[in-house]
């Protein structure tokens, strides 16, 4: 069998529909000027055609036997770019041995050609990788292998370091940088070492400003901020599974406690959805702190509280309607209509690309406190609205500090 | 009669393990008689053990406590399905009405000094309130209405009482997590032996099971020491279903949560009592136990991680043949990544350790 040479299809001429009685100009190009010798059809059989490639050119149209050029087609495409640009001449014999094994396994579609996958694999992997694809390509695949086999670690409380690190982390990042822009301020306050409990605002409408802290808190620190959510976020699909896996856990005084004496970095948004749920019209405006809860746990366990202020989260959804009836359906705490979202669909979910500045305030000190000061609610409160005036004060510095909206 | 060591009353001897933990507690020297009883004889072989054939609720229980002088009595009858009794309420009848009339044979019996009780990490529940990890302490964020965690929670209240009425007798619950190994037929190992695994559609619960030598382990430690309390019994760590379902190898099936417990059914060809609503429920939001308790004061400390329990287990489930799972990609995977990493020039630890 000779080489085949590629023939483009559909470039010399008029797009021709190829369904009257003159074949269309690709189709007369595919015939390379042998159409006067009455060609017998392709076979129109889809299983063998290799799948998301041309297929291959069958050289010596109108020869007789359809049922050979049957069998050659399964054959062809494993052979025949191996006498042309190899791609797989980059790699070395026993990766050759492995993906030629891979290839004969019983059970495989027949005709996938995998040198070309493998050659399209490797440009991709340099595109996206860069000089040092190689290595880090060995990272990717050792990454899906544990995936596939399932031989990675996850922490008691289902959280799963590698895949935040790749799938969570990398798509906030850009979203980070380059869409809100975001301004970090007093990363200092953050301890390096221990236990801390981070107190923030919460707005947004979808809670982004949690995605934005943690990512922040990796980012700067390299410790992981761990959430505390909402019961609500258990009991929905999907979400729960992908809280579990980022590090989220019940927002209960069972697990801040043992997250805290575990020595994490806790992330906890008090105003929880009366925060994340309120009109546009009320922006910026801290609501209830609930019981302060995290204060009793943060006493008990004798960490530091950090009060952060997240201005610009809660422009990126604007809140100005509701359908409470639709959220009572559903069991959700609210069901939002915003300028853009339901009336322009999915386009609608793209958030508004508002200037975001992140204070972490100065830690407050719990572990001074008598023990018994856990127990006592006048206390309690009493460090909550420290907290929340802390936060409330720094939020409307930062709001005059930042120029516009957008800038 | 003289005695030179324990004499051991082990109910519910006819199901595997139980028989197993009788064989194995007749052979310690410190145990001078182990007497089995159950409603059907033992498939196996019991070893030492004297098996006396009676009904839990029958009084003769009582009379062999007295006669046979029995000092420790171990209570692992309490079953999570109604296997051959028929239907769920002689389940409920067996478990709870049961152990209500052990317990009242054990407190007539001026003999008994050690009650030992096999619980279960189900009477916690299941649901999107519950803390990551339960301690001894916690009870079910949703009370269970049915079922055996609703069996398995109205026997620790009678064991309580019991503790409560005879503070003579040292009473120790251990609240075991999924109990699996290869030898072991529950509800749990039965699903996962399962060609393809039905889950429940957008939820990953976590998972905590104990190997059956550790259940043994703990038992057999319960009968020998003295500690009295309730204590949470499984492997460390956790394992997500989705990452178990990958170490068998084989392929999980997401439905939605009100069809699982039909596909389930449907694919083992039995009724849907087998697939109880507790087992759907763990299946959504799995569970987790603490056991420093079971470490610092009960002194037991589990061979086995969740993860290896698990993995002992996958090793004597068979592959389904002909089941497509991913599985299919990772020699060529493998095969990929030896590549990368031994091309001379590239220095690349084997394992293709992360580093951000």
């Amino acid at each position: 069998m000779d080489d085949a040479d590629i023939i483009p299809i559909g470039t010399h001429g008029a797009a021709g529909r190829g369904a009257g009685a003159k074949p269309s100009k690709a189709a007369r190009d595919l015939l390379g000027g042998q159409r006067r010798a009455a060609a017998p059809r392709p076979p129109r059989d889809a299983d063998v055609h290799p799948i998301g490639v041309e297929p291959p050119v069958q050289q010596p149209v109108g020869q007789p036997g359809e049922s050979e050029a049957d069998a050659d087609l399964a054959a062809a495409p494993v052979a025949s770019p191996t006498s042309a640009a190899d791609p797989l001449a980059g790699l070395d014999a026993a990766a050759r041995e492995a993906i030629e094994a891979a290839d004969r396994r019983p059970g495989k579609r027949p005709g996938i050609p995998v040198a070309e996958i493998v050659e399209a694999f490797t440009h991709a992997a340099m595109e996206v990788f860069g000089d040092d694809w190689e290595r880090k390509t060995a990272h990717f695949i050792a990454f899906l292998r544990r995936r596939i086999t399932g031989e990675f670690e996850i922490d008691d409380y289902g959280f799963d370091p590698e895949l935040t690190q790749r799938l969570l982390m990398t798509t906030a990042r850009p979203l980070a940088e380059k869409w809100f822009r975001v301004e970090v301020r007093g990363v200092e306050n953050i301890p390096t070492t221990g236990g801390a409990l981070i107190v923030s605002n919460h707005s947004g409408t979808v809670p982004l400003d949690a995605v934005m802290t943690m990512f922040e808190v990796q980012e700067r620190t390299g410790r992981h901020l761990r959430p505390l959510g909402a019961d609500l976020v258990f009991r929905l699909p999907f979400v729960s599974t992908i809280a579990r896996r980022g590090g989220v856990t019940l927002a209960c005084q069972e697990d801040a406690e043992r997250m805290l004496n575990g020595g994490e970095l806790v992330g906890v948004w008090p105003e929880g959805f009366k925060g994340i749920g309120k009109p546009f019209a009320e922006r910026y405006k801290l609501q209830r702190f609930g019981r302060g809860g995290f204060v009793s746990a943060a006493m008990r366990t004798g960490v530091p509280i950090i009060p952060v202020s997240v201005v610009g989260a809660e422009e990126i959804y604007p809140l100005v309607g509701n359908v409470p009836s639709l959220a009572r359906l559903f069991g959700l705490p609210y069901v939002p209509i915003t300028p853009f979202f339901p009336l322009l669909g999915p386009l609608g979910l793209v958030p508004l690309p508002s200037k975001w500045i992140i204070e972490f305030g100065e830690p407050i000190r719990t572990d001074e406190y008598d023990p018994s000061a856990a127990e006592d609610p006048l206390t309690i409160f009493e460090v909550t609205d420290q907290v929340r005036e802390t936060i409330q004060q720094t939020l409307y510095q930062l709001l005059m500090r930042r120029r516009s909206v957008f800038g | 009669m003289t005695q030179a060591g324990k004499v051991v009353l082990v109910t519910g001897v006819s199901r595997d393990l139980g028989r197993r933990f009788a064989r194995n507690l007749a052979d310690d020297p410190a145990v001078a008689n182990v007497i089995g009883v159950d409603v059907t004889p033992p498939e196996g072989d019991l070893g030492a053990v004297s098996f006396v054939r009676a009904d839990l609720r029958n009084p003769v229980v009582a009379k062999l406590l007295v006669r046979e002088r029995v000092d420790t009595v171990v209570h692992m009858s309490v079953v999570a399905t109604p296997g051959g009794m028929g239907s769920r309420a002689s389940m409920k009848e067996a478990n709870v009405i049961g152990t209500m009339q052990l317990l009242g044979a054990c407190q007539r019996s001026p003999d008994v000094r050690r009650v030992v009780v096999k619980s279960t990490t189900t009477v916690y529940g299941a649901s999107h309130r519950d803390p990551s990890m339960f301690t001894e302490e916690m009870g079910p964020k949703v009370m269970p209405r049915s079922g055996y965690s609703r069996d398995a929670l109205e026997i620790e209240g009678y064991v309580r009482g019991f503790a409560r009425r005879r503070p003579d007798v040292s009473v120790a619950m251990l609240r075991a997590a999924n109990v699996i190994g290869p030898g072991v037929d529950s509800p749990i190992a039965q699903y996962f032996r399962l060609p393809v695994v039905p889950t429940v559609l957008g939820f990953d619960p976590r998972l905590q099971f104990v190997h059956e030598h550790d259940l043994t382990g703990a038992l057999r430690h319960a009968v020998l020491t003295d500690v009295a309390g309730t204590f949470n019994l499984a492997g460390d760590g956790v394992l997500l279903l989705s990452q178990a379902i990958r170490r068998l190898g084989r392929a999980g099936l997401p439905v939605p949560s009100f069809a699982l417990a039909a596909v389930g059914s449907a694919m083992r060809g039995v009724g849907r009592s087998e697939f109880a609503s507790d087992l759907v429920n763990f299946l959504i939001y799995g569970r987790g136990v603490d056991t420093t308790r079971l470490r610092d004061e009960f002194g037991y400390t589990p061979r086995y991680t969740t993860q290896q329990a698990f993995c002992d287990f996958a090793s004597s489930v068979d592959m389904p043949p002909g089941v497509p799972g991913l599985a299919v990609a990772e020699p060529l995977l493998a095969g990929l990544e030896h590549a990368l990493t031994r091309t001379p020039d590239v220095p690349v630890r084997a394992g293709g350790e992360l580093d951000g």
